[in-house]
């Protein structure tokens, strides 16, 4: 573990000020200022450019985000957000990884739920949001559930995933060695697929956050609305 | 077994009576699939693994070894015949399937130990399961034997920061851990460099005279057969049958230089004819499935 983070750090310092590290710092200005001057292009080159004449200027949306974050507002909402993103990505974590491992490890149970659950999977999650605002009482509950739906489908099909991907002959070694169910379940299982939990849970978390804006947006709970109906 | 008495056994192979591992392969016929239309794997196979020897089994790609010694180890069943292990039967009419158990490990082809417990957890894996040991007896133990086959100071890394070589010592010790009868080897050193696998030979023949386990080895290279095995089994391609049984004579303990020897090379021209015309029959048959 540490010797991976030492790793990571050194490769990182390698980055900084390396080749790579400059056209990197050299192509997010060159794309800066195209956006700066495309915006501003009617009052500086007098005629406007396509699309980004009509978005703000990099220059005036720093300033609007400046006045931004001297509004308590805004960070009552972004604390909103956050709370709301975690509540359904540990609930999607802590029914999904052991609905996942009791799939993959019986047959009779897969066999059971993985029908229903490959109809439900596909159905993007928000599109779950009117039916989500109809099951639950309150609309702080209907977004954290379709938070929970975004990750939840992602970390229990890695979760399936990863179980069944581990080598049939570690199974072989620890039957041999003497291993209870149990001994295999908790030895073997469980850390053999905790690389693919950890994946589920990193593109899952991901899926939360773009997920809980839109959730927000559609069922008025937004940041937005409490933005718009903040003070000028 | 004490940790004492572990360690500092006579070396001397002749001192140590061979006393037990022995199995007989009796009449043995797996089939994959149905059994009118499916693929017979091995066909009516007999013959015997000495106990406290070395018995390699020498037969091309694919031929069904491996299907014995999954019958052997208890991972699959057989269709007919019966496998002993000293007296007890371990599958045979009416139990085909044998219960895998401590007393006979695998060593895996490509390796089986668990990446993500380090090289002493993995070495203590066995008797910690079994309830044989206590935490600090196992580690002793452990310690103990990793030093005595050369791993002292990796106990503590990870088998993915070791090399191939160290890891397929360490999961030999851990194989001897559980004080099985007979160890299940599958061509352990497939995946090795010629010269690291004559480091591994040696090592292997080191810790046999200290342990004076019986051994089953799979491998289609045959002069690591020679120069191993008490017994050298050829096999037929498939469906597998002993061709050819060879007690090779040479004295142990043995180390490199026998490979010079006379007598080495007179039993290579007995059979490497032998094991040259299975091979090709392998291959025919393998160009007429394609």
């Amino acid at each position: 573990m540490v010797a991976a983070a030492k790793a990571l750090s050194t490769k990182f310092a390698g980055f900084v000020g390396g080749d790579d590290f400059w056209r990197g710092i050299v192509a997010i200005a060159a794309f800066l200022i195209f956006w700066e001057a495309g915006s501003r292009s009617h009052a500086w080159f007098g005629f406007s450019f396509p699309w980004v004449s009509q978005v703000p200027a990099p220059t005036a949306v720093l300033q609007a985000m400046f006045k931004l974050v001297q509004e308590p507002s805004f960070w009552n909402s972004a604390f909103l957000s956050t709370l709301r993103v975690f509540e359904g990505f540990f609930a999607a974590m802590v029914i999904g990884i052991p609905l996942g491992l009791a799939m993959a490890v019986s047959r009779i149970f897969f066999g059971i739920t993985f029908p229903v659950f490959e109809v439900l999977r596909p159905i993007p999650p928000l599109a779950w949001v009117p039916a989500s605002i109809i099951f639950w009482p309150t609309q702080e509950l209907s977004i954290a559930f379709v938070t929970f739906l975004g990750a939840f489908f992602t970390i229990v099909i890695n979760v399936i995933g990863g179980a069944r991907a581990i080598d049939v002959r570690y199974f072989q070694a620890a039957r041999s060695m003497g291993s209870s169910t149990w001994d295999i379940f908790r030895r073997i299982i469980l850390p053999g697929t905790l690389p693919s939990i950890v994946v589920g849970a990193t593109v899952g978390v991901g899926i939360t956050w773009a997920v809980v804006v839109a959730a927000e947006m559609i069922s008025g709970m937004s940041a937005a609305r409490t933005l718009r109906s903040s003070p000028e | 077994m004490s940790v004492q008495s572990a360690v500092t056994q006579d070396r001397s192979p002749a001192l140590q009576p061979a006393r037990k591992g022995g199995v007989r392969i009796n009449d043995v016929v797996k089939t994959y699939g149905a059994e009118d239309t499916g693929v017979l794997a091995v066909d009516h196979c007999t013959f015997e693994v000495q106990p406290g020897e070395i018995t390699v089994v020498v037969g091309p790609s694919g031929c069904g070894k491996t299907t014995l010694l999954n019958a052997i180890a208890g991972f699959h069943s057989i269709t007919s015949g019966s496998i002993y292990l000293d007296d007890e039967m371990l599958c045979g009419p009416g139990k085909l399937k044998a219960q895998p158990g401590p007393d006979r490990i695998v060593v895996f082809q490509n390796g089986a130990l668990f990446p993500w417990k380090t090289n002493i957890e993995n070495v203590t894996f066995g008797p910690m399961m079994q309830g044989a040991m206590t935490r600090a007896e196992a580690y002793d133990r452990a310690r103990a034997m990793m030093a005595d086959a050369g791993l002292r100071g990796i106990e503590r890394n990870y088998p993915g920061e070791t090399s191939s070589g160290v890891r397929r010592r360490v999961e030999i010790v851990r194989a001897l851990m559980n004080n099985p009868k007979i160890l299940l080897l599958d061509e352990p050193y497939r995946a090795l460099d010629s010269l690291t696998k004559s480091v591994m030979h040696e090592a292997l023949l080191e810790i046999f005279y200290k342990n004076r386990v019986s051994v089953f080895f799979i491998t289609h290279d045959l002069e690591e057969a020679i120069f191993l095995g008490h017994r050298v089994v050829i096999m037929t391609t498939r469906p597998c049958r002993p061709k050819k049984i060879l007690d090779i004579d040479i004295p142990h303990p043995r180390d490199y230089s026998v490979l010079t020897t006379k007598r080495f090379r007179e039993f290579m021209e007995e059979t490497v004819a032998a094991v040259h015309e299975e091979a090709i029959k392998a291959f025919a048959a393998g160009e007429k499935e394609r």
